[in-house]
């Protein structure tokens, strides 16, 4: 769904003047949306721009996939980055399935959702954010205040 | 073992790229619940030629990884339209991720997996992109309402990359 997110916020961007390159590791939904510049690395979801900790890696895929702002001259056109994420392409087997033979069980029953909760309260990583936030938003020079937009 | 057989082995183990669409059905179908309308845009994309080399533009960054820095509001997990403005010289270190809908373990060990930021920086450092905006911004992609992203989140980003003159924008998904 953020694929398809910044796909909508790229087109827009482009029609007020500003040239855009979207970075994508889930090829079909940035097709579907067709923003005006794409370049797919084929990764998992949560490492569109690199692995930890390799910089000199993370800069030669970042830099290879500006290259489309260079060479690609038909507008909805894709990028394919040539790197992979390990010698073998195994690790799609289990994306977004059940991680045994379940599904539907025997008993018909509905699969277990395993989908993380849709909070509508702010999500930090620690608790020590939560408290950094509330003390920045007393203080004149709030960081909470600026940047949202609501 | 000859070259040619060698590489006849390697093709073999390469699968054609995830199609999420079809496993997000697979998954919702599971559950009992009806297919998500994904968007599908069949008109052209709009374009706008790139003004020059990229060693001579300013460089902004939108990503959707769910970032905020400590001391900023972290974002809900219900279509959150809100989005966080992050200075370009911010230590890494200060920056979090939050997101529901992706394994986060990599992105808080080294955030640079989702959001380039010191990536960038060295290549600015060395030539291959002229300079960066004063902020990156970043927002929470999962959002369901394709109408709320159009009508609210992206036009208030569009006004944030004009008010700062920025010539080209990468934006990182998750």
């Amino acid at each position: 769904m953020c694929h398809q997110t910044v796909g909508l916020i790229a087109r827009q961007l482009e029609a007020a003047g500003i040239p855009t390159v979207c970075l994508t590791s889930a090829r079909d939904i940035t097709r579907a949306v067709n923003p005006p510049r794409a370049a797919f690395l084929d990764f998992p979801l949560g490492h569109t721009s690199g692995r930890p900790h390799q910089p000199e890696l993370n800069r030669e895929i970042v830099s290879d996939a500006l290259r489309a702002f260079e060479v690609l001259t038909v507008p909805g056109s894709m990028l394919h980055l040539r790197y992979h994420w390990a010698d073998d392409d195994s690790w799609k087997d289990g994306v977004m399935r059940p991680a045994s033979d379940t599904g539907e069980d025997a008993s018909g029953a509905k699969a277990a959702d395993d989908r993380v909760e849709r909070f509508d309260t702010p999500q930090y990583q620690c608790d020590a954010d939560a408290e950094a936030a509330e003390a920045s938003h007393g203080s004149a020079d709030c960081m909470v205040c600026a940047g949202i937009d609501y | 073992m000859t070259e040619q057989s060698a590489v006849e082995v390697i093709v073999e183990r390469r699968q054609a790229p995830i199609d999420y669409i079809d496993r997000t059905r697979e998954q919702y179908s599971g559950l009992g619940y009806p297919p998500y309308a994904w968007t599908h845009s069949e008109d052209a994309p709009p374009w706008t030629e790139v003004p020059g080399p990229l060693s001579e533009l300013r460089l902004g960054v939108i990503a959707t990884g769910g970032i905020y820095r400590a001391g900023q509001t972290a974002f809900t997990y219900k279509d959150d339209t809100t989005y966080r403005a992050i200075p370009t010289d911010v230590a890494a270190e200060e920056l979090r991720a939050t997101h529901f809908a992706y394994d986060l373990t990599d992105a808080r060990d080294d955030i640079n997996v989702v959001f380039p930021i010191d990536t960038l920086r060295a290549l600015v450092a060395e030539g291959r992109v002229g300079e960066l905006g004063p902020n990156f911004y970043t927002c929470m992609g999962g959002i369901y309402s394709q109408r709320r992203v159009s009508e609210e989140l992206a036009p208030a980003l569009v006004e944030r990359c004009l008010a700062d003159e920025l010539d080209v924008v990468l934006l990182v998904p998750v």
